[in-house]
């Protein structure tokens, strides 16, 4: 299967588009966050205060890199659990995010608002954390220092490989594909 | 200690590897054969360039296996594999990810503190086992007081069932660390002893190797395959450890390890 070349942000038209089980590389900007972050981007948004980037046709990696050694970009960058941020993630896929990235299914819930509001869900391999640093080829934090590797960074990517889970259309490949190869 | 947390998170085990290899001929998932490779690079490239594997570098669990005739001098041997966390987090340029408190929350800002577990043991010597322990696979870890009237199916449902639920939060290929017997802790302690073995080398009991076979089999006839986008390797291997138990009680505890199944050994 070839792959898919998309660059952020993303659109309605471009992740209609999209299936599952196809192979995706993606490039520009990524904003990573994991739980804390998220908890402290909903209060700011139940103080009806601006979130720290601008959200609409964002990405969000679900990721708490490693540090970096002296000469590295950043450190050892794979995706965590997403199933940990679906309290969070419908409410910011309402306000225009496009894509997250993570690994590990998602609740009904986000299921749900990725179909209504056109958004994707790509799983990242969880654990090939020094292979995918590779293609992470800038980084810094905007917000939250203080929380460490769970801070928000923004991250310049070339060809990021990710694989659609979870796409408009209400498919989710960590059923279909387990269908497929149950023998029991 | 520090070089053990440190050598344990950049260079992969030989057993881990020849897993790969092994699985990815088996594989029949043209996606999953594909993970199979990346998580082959990904181990050469952590190796070669002296990164983490992965960037959940765990909780240090540390295993102590004191020779009784040893005498530790000069302080407390809890501050000291404390210390060397500390030392291999930092200078290793491993991610920090511990709180201090349960619920309050806020990183201690060192991996510290382990934990230990000390076996007092025949000998003149201290064996040190660190086995970095990612939290992805921990959550789906579980364990149950069944009763004895359940037996072997009964626990056979419970591995299966703990395995099912866990789909692909703990980054399959896992390895499946059980625990059976033993009060509620023990168990629970076996199942973690489970997943220190070498890969794949069976239980000397007979009937558990045969019982760690049967469950490898099974489990890998469930589909979820690598990263649980559906495939024939769900796990790499079934390790089993028993401990007699209260005549009222069948305790079974499965302790989920990720891919990155780490651990390095030293005697001092």
């Amino acid at each position: 299967m070839p792959k898919i070349k998309l660059t952020t942000p993303l659109n309605d038209e471009t992740v209609e588009n999209l299936r599952i089980g196809q192979k995706v590389l993606l490039n520009g900007v990524l904003y990573t966050g994991r739980d804390a972050a998220h908890k402290k981007m909903i209060e700011l948004l139940d103080q009806g205060k601006p979130l720290p980037f601008e959200i609409k046709g964002q990405v969000i990696y679900y990721v708490g890199p490693s540090p970096a050694k002296p000469g590295q970009i950043i450190g050892s960058a794979g995706p965590t659990t997403s199933g940990r941020m679906d309290a969070y993630a419908p409410r910011l896929i309402a306000l225009g995010l496009k894509g997250m990235i993570g690994k590990g299914k998602r609740s009904p819930d986000v299921v749900r608002a990725i179909r209504q509001y056109k958004s994707v869900y790509f799983a990242a391999v969880g654990g090939a954390a020094a292979l995918i640093s590779r293609s992470i080829k800038k980084c810094r934090v905007i917000a939250y220092p203080e929380l460490g590797p769970e801070a928000v960074y923004e991250l310049c990517v070339e060809n990021f490989p990710v694989i659609v889970a979870n796409d408009t259309l209400g498919g989710d490949l960590y059923e279909e594909g387990v269908k497929i190869y149950a023998t029991k | 200690m520090a070089r053990l947390c440190i050598e344990a998170n950049y260079y992969l085990g030989s057993d881990v590897i020849r897993a790969f290899e092994r699985s990815r001929e088996e594989e029949s998932s043209l996606t999953g054969r594909d993970i199979l490779k990346q998580l082959l690079l990904n181990a050469k490239i952590a190796a070669d360039d002296r990164v983490p594997m992965c960037q959940d570098t765990g909780f240090a669990v540390v295993f102590l296996d004191l020779g009784q005739g040893v005498r530790i001098e000069g302080g407390s041997l809890y501050d000291a594999v404390n210390e060397g966390v500390r030392k291999g987090y930092t200078e290793g340029f491993l991610r920090k990810s511990i709180v201090g408190h349960p619920l309050k929350r806020i990183n201690t800002g060192d991996n510290t503190p382990a934990v230990i577990h000390t076996r007092v043991v025949p000998g003149d010597s201290l064996k040190i086992t660190v086995a970095p322990k990612g939290g992805g696979s921990e959550n789906m870890s579980a364990i149950r007081m069944l009763k004895p009237a359940e037996g072997l199916d009964g626990v056979k449902k419970f591995v299966l069932e703990t395995v099912k639920t866990a789909g692909p939060n703990p980054c399959p290929p896992i390895v499946v660390g059980v625990g059976i017997g033993g009060t509620f802790e023990k168990c629970a302690l076996l199942a973690k002893e489970a997943l220190i073995r070498e890969l794949g080398r069976p239980s000397p009991l007979p009937e558990i190797a045969a019982l760690e076979k049967d469950l490898l089999d099974e489990i890998n006839s469930l589909g979820i395959g690598p990263q649980g986008l559906g495939g024939r390797t769900t796990a790499l291997a079934v390790h089993i450890e028993i401990y007699p138990c209260h005549i009222a009680s069948l305790p079974v505890a499965v302790n989920i390890n990720c891919h990155a199944a780490r651990h390095k050994e030293a005697v001092l």
